[in-house]
């Protein structure tokens, strides 16, 4: 994984573990819509592109919120 | 007629007392003028408020009355004697005479005493034209001296020159104890007494010199003095200024106002103004002293250009560097895509000047990529106050601390990083107010004179989430929750959710011990303080923000304050200490690459259509790169131009030689700034900019208050910044004209809702203006949510603590925090051109004694101090007043480069940078780092500027 990856997973899980103290829909919600509000075309795409988010393997809030991630 | 030398000279009227607020008025009659005052109002300032001025000198209004130099004599009628005016309290119906024969004896009798002990060298001393015993002695038609001069005086004793801006000359000291008042009551420190008894007695700063003493060289005594005892060098060097000009201070975010007081178009001093409404003629030494490096000789006045960082700089015209600037980036554009350049805004730079900076990426680039060094510090308040409160801004005025009875002070220093407030904060707590200190470090707050924190919760770095969950719950598992207020202001579901989870078991201060490190008991103490004394009022700062929990803590905050209805009235709220001058005029002006100024999202597609409408031009509406993102892609490859408006990221971002790296990658860098700095050495344009007194156009200081900045002598480098940034976006295909920075003020007016009513002369009419300024505010906003939040309910928000990924383990065992010194200012590069060195010429890493002696460490040994980021070595100061297993450093000093220790980990929702916690070791060591030696060579190589081209000689 690049150095951009790592960080960006990073990021992604810590905005995962802001947010997993609300009920998982509003959980969800609310991390699409920071990514949405905060990161870059080119970081979301990174993002969705990632192996574990594509496969489901990483944190489910994550993987759950990244429909709800706009495509750059 | 004959012109006045002080003629264009701003003067404030001094009343003699302070004018008491009281809602009740007296009127009374003085020398037969009916006159109607405030109850309590001395008769002196009533006379002052009718027209007269009564001699005096020991009086002056920033101090309490004290009735010793017996100068101030009046007649009352039905009263014996004849009263001092200064202590006298003005009564209804009071017939008071200012002015008889009787009077006028006595007030010379006065002043042949104090003249007989004086030097009479009147004409040769520095004060002449400016000294109030010269001025009574006039008032009072004093013409003979009876008592000669050959008595025994005072013309022998020592001046003291250790303070390097002002001197003390005791043969010319009156003994009107306004300095030590001034040290005393506004700024409280102290540091002065009277020494010995009757004739022997003189001012003294403790046993030893002013620069030896505790004095911090605000000034405040230097301004008091009404003689040339205590006077500022520069007038001494000079003489005395001829015009003054009302500025704002370019240093902290506290905003203070001060005259320039010039001789032609140089600075003779700067004198704190009365009337500035965030100071109230108070000053720090860095506003009030230090403001030297504006024309040191380090100063870049001409345009340059390299091809690579490690050519030499060669001068050229502005046209040609801004046209080299620009075709770069538009080459970079063109083979790297529009995404692939961007620009960083300056909190130390005016709105006007960050405005067009952000609209040149905007407009020009056309692209988001533009961000602010608020990123670093404040972008959490932002996030969080805007989440919980609507708005991203502190809700009060300074003045509001005046009416609190509670303050917690939380991640903040204000006595060094804002110290002008700081002794408003000081003289509240001294009257009486309770104080709650949460900080790892013994800030000097918690025990300084006459004040004492009623509790210190000393946590450990990283644990402000955890300690403000353990407030809440203690308020809301006992009951002490403002339930009227939160059921009338506040979202109800959302609260009920909040209540839920702050009252589990896990967010006890008991539970959360392991992590604060505060014993519980202390906890819900202090809780119960701030629920339950009063008006309780938060403060605080970058112990706040830069965390990787930051957002979290600055809604925890909110929680606190509205759980316990302490927001929308005088004297309550939650205040962020801004860093630098313009941190809240850098984020209002829309530097955040996701939103245009006035915090409104860049796919909000109204307020798009709105700048593009005004601006010609479509918009992006995606959000851009932050400063971390930015840098990143560059490593990576895809990140190729940056234009730095005067920031120092090279030395004051996290983990530098992450930064470096990313500067380096980059193929073009344009730093505007006054000196060469860091950033400069990855550089290849550099384009001049302008210190503060070359500048016209306005700062936001931490109340929101826009305060004019105004020019007092032309830009050195020939252009002011804004014209600079007009030009680039010009070059680059965007033309922008301006003929001066108040229509830039008119553009914002017109697209930022906050600030419709702003405009250079309603500043100017009213001296400053606190937005939201508009038609529902015309003349702005002093205190915010009043009757309800902007956002309309408040919004509790959910904080669990997540502790950091960065812990103290085997290979890094202690907690490293930094923060900032009284005398230095951020990266130093201006207070380190100053003689503020005299107080810290170095950063040193301050380490609790049993640390210490466990790595047989002393004090003054250099020390190793390695973190996973990298090493740097600096000397060691041994004190408690840092917890076992943490250590604190400044990162005031480039060649120490703290930076280079802490590391890339940043707040989850806006990336600020982790810069207060990071795992580190400690070893002693007798050489400097790896990075320290290469930077010293950098600092040679990256900085060459080529010879000009010899012309021979005809
Ligand atoms: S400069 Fe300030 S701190 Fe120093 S003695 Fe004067 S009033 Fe006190
Ligand atoms: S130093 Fe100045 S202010 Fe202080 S007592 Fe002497 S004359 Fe008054
Ligand atoms: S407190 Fe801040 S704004 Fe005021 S003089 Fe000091 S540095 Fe300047
Ligand atoms: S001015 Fe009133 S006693 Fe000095």
């Amino acid at each position: 994984m690049s150095a951009q990856s790592t960080k960006l997973m990073t990021m992604a899980g810590q905005i995962a573990d802001f947010f997993r103290a609300y009920p998982q829909d509003v959980a969800i919600r609310s991390i699409a819509e920071h990514i949405n509000k905060f990161w870059t075309r080119k970081m979301r795409d990174t993002f969705l592109d990632l192996p574990e988010i594509r496969n489901g393997t990483s944190d489910p809030l994550l993987v759950a919120a990244a429909k709800s991630v706009r495509k750059g | 007629m004959r012109p006045s030398v002080a003629a264009n000279l701003i003067n404030e009227v001094d009343f003699g007392t302070p004018i008491r607020a009281s809602a009740d008025e007296v009127t009374l009659t003085i020398d037969g003028v009916a006159v109607s005052v405030p109850k309590g109002t001395s008769v002196m300032a009533a006379a002052m408020m009718a027209g007269t001025q009564i001699p005096k000198l020991c009086a002056t209004d920033s101090l309490e009355p004290f009735g010793s130099c017996r100068l101030c004599l009046v007649e009352i009628e039905g009263r014996k004697g004849a009263p001092a005016s200064c202590t006298t309290p003005a009564e209804q119906g009071m017939v008071v005479r200012t002015q008889t024969d009787r009077l006028a004896k006595l007030r010379r009798g006065v002043m042949e005493l104090y003249i007989s002990d004086h030097p009479l060298d009147c004409l040769t001393c520095a004060a002449n034209g400016d000294c109030e015993l010269q001025d009574m002695a006039g008032a009072v038609g004093l013409r003979d001296v009876r008592y000669g001069y050959a008595g025994e005086n005072h013309f022998d004793g020592a001046k003291d020159e250790t303070n390097p801006y002002f001197s003390y000359d005791p043969a010319k000291c009156i003994v009107c104890n306004r300095c030590v008042r001034a040290c005393e009551e506004t700024q409280g420190t102290f540091a002065l007494t009277i020494t010995g008894r009757g004739f022997g007695s003189r001012v003294a700063p403790g046993p030893t010199s002013f620069l030896g003493s505790e004095c911090v060289s605000c000034g405040a005594c230097v301004q008091a003095c009404p003689t040339a005892t205590l006077i500022e060098k520069s007038v001494i060097a000079h003489g005395q200024p001829e015009h003054s000009v009302v500025t704002t201070c370019a240093y902290c975010g506290v905003g203070c106002s001060f005259k320039a007081e010039m001789q032609g178009d140089r600075l003779v001093r700067m004198a704190p103004y009365k009337d500035g409404a965030a100071n109230e003629g108070h000053s720090c030494v860095k506003g009030r002293f230090a403001w030297g490096y504006a024309t040191h000789r380090d100063r870049i006045t001409k345009p340059m250009i390299r091809e690579k960082i490690t050519d030499a700089w060669r001068e050229v015209s502005w046209d040609e560097a801004i046209a080299r600037a620009a075709s770069e980036f538009r080459r970079i554009q063109t083979k790297y895509g529009r995404e692939s350049v961007g620009a960083i805004t300056s909190s130390r730079c005016t709105n006007e000047e960050v405005f067009l900076v952000q609209k040149l990426v905007r407009a020009a680039f056309k692209n988001n990529n533009v961000d602010t060094c608020a990123r670093v510090c404040h972008a959490p308040t932002g996030y969080g106050l805007s989440q919980t409160f609507g708005t991203s801004a502190g809700t009060q005025d300074f003045k509001s601390v005046d009416k609190s009875d509670v303050i917690l002070v939380i991640g903040a220093n204000p006595t060094d990083a804002h110290p002008v407030f700081a002794s408003r904060l000081k003289k509240r707590l001294r009257a009486g107010a309770k104080l709650i200190v949460a900080d790892p470090r013994r800030i000097e707050l918690v025990r300084s004179p006459h004040v004492r924190a009623a509790h210190h919760l000393q946590l450990k770095p990283g644990a402000n989430v955890a300690l403000l969950n353990a407030l809440a719950h203690v308020i809301v598992t006992e009951g002490l929750v403002n339930e009227a207020y939160v059921r009338e202001r506040c979202d109800a579901d959302d609260f009920a959710s909040w209540a839920r989870f702050v009252a589990q078991e896990k967010n006890s201060p008991e539970s959360m011990e392991q992590h604060t490190g505060v014993p519980a008991a202390d906890v819900r103490a202090a809780a119960r303080l701030y629920a339950t004394g009063g008006n309780a009022a938060i403060y605080y700062g970058l112990g706040v923000t830069e965390h990787s929990q930051g957002s979290t803590t600055v809604m925890a905050i909110a929680n606190l304050a509205m759980a316990t209805g302490n927001v929308g009235r005088d004297g309550v709220g939650v205040n962020p200490l801004r860093g630098q001058n313009n941190v809240q005029g850098s984020c209002d002006m829309g530097s955040f690459p996701h939103e245009f100024s006035g915090y409104r999202h860049v796919s909000d597609d109204a307020t798009r259509d709105m700048f593009e409408s005004l601006w010609g031009v479509k918009l992006d509406n995606e959000p851009g790169l932050r400063i971390p993102n930015m840098l990143d892609e560059a490593v990576e490859g895809a990140f190729k131009g940056l234009y730095v408006q005067g920031e120092d990221i090279a030395q004051s971002d996290p983990d530098t030689q992450h930064v470096t790296a990313g500067l380096a990658a980059m193929q073009c860098v344009v730093v505007q700034d006054l000196f060469l700095n860091e950033t400069a050495k990855y550089a290849h344009v550099f384009l001049p900019g302008a210190s503060f007194l070359e500048k016209d156009g306005t700062f936001t200081n931490a109340e929101r208050r826009i305060n004019r900045v105004r020019r007092v002598m032309q830009p050195l480098g020939g252009k002011a910044e804004w014209q600079v940034a007009s030009e680039l976006a010009t070059a680059l295909g965007y033309p922008m004209r301006y003929e001066h920075p108040g229509e830039i003020m008119d553009e914002i007016a017109r697209l930022t809702p906050g600030f419709k009513g702003v405009s250079y002369a309603k500043i100017d009419a009213m001296g400053s203006v606190q937005w939201p300024c508009n038609d529902a505010a015309p003349n702005g906003t002093p205190l915010m949510h009043i009757d309800r939040f902007v956002r309309g309910k408040g919004r509790f928000m959910l904080t669990e603590y997540v502790p950091t990924a960065e812990r103290a383990g085997a290979l890094f065992p202690l907690l490293l925090t930094t923060g900032r010194i009284l005398s230095q200012y951020n990266v130093g590069a201006q207070t380190r051109r100053t003689d503020n060195n005299a107080w810290h010429d170095e950063d040193v890493l301050e380490i609790h004694p049993f640390d210490a002696e466990h790595r047989g460490v002393r004090s003054g040994d250099l020390v190793a101090l390695a973190s996973r980021s990298g090493e740097i070595s600096l000397r060691a100061e041994i004190t408690d007043r840092v917890q076992p297993g943490v250590v604190y450093t400044t990162f005031h000093h480039a060649v120490t480069g703290a930076n280079v220790v802490t590391t890339e980990n940043s707040d989850w929702a806006t990336n600020c940078p982790e810069y207060k916690v990071t795992a580190v070791q400690v070893r002693r060591t007798n050489q400097h780092s790896l990075w320290q030696e290469r930077n010293a060579l950098e600092d040679v190589s990256l900085r060459r500027i080529a010879a000009a081209e010899l012309v021979p000689a005809k």
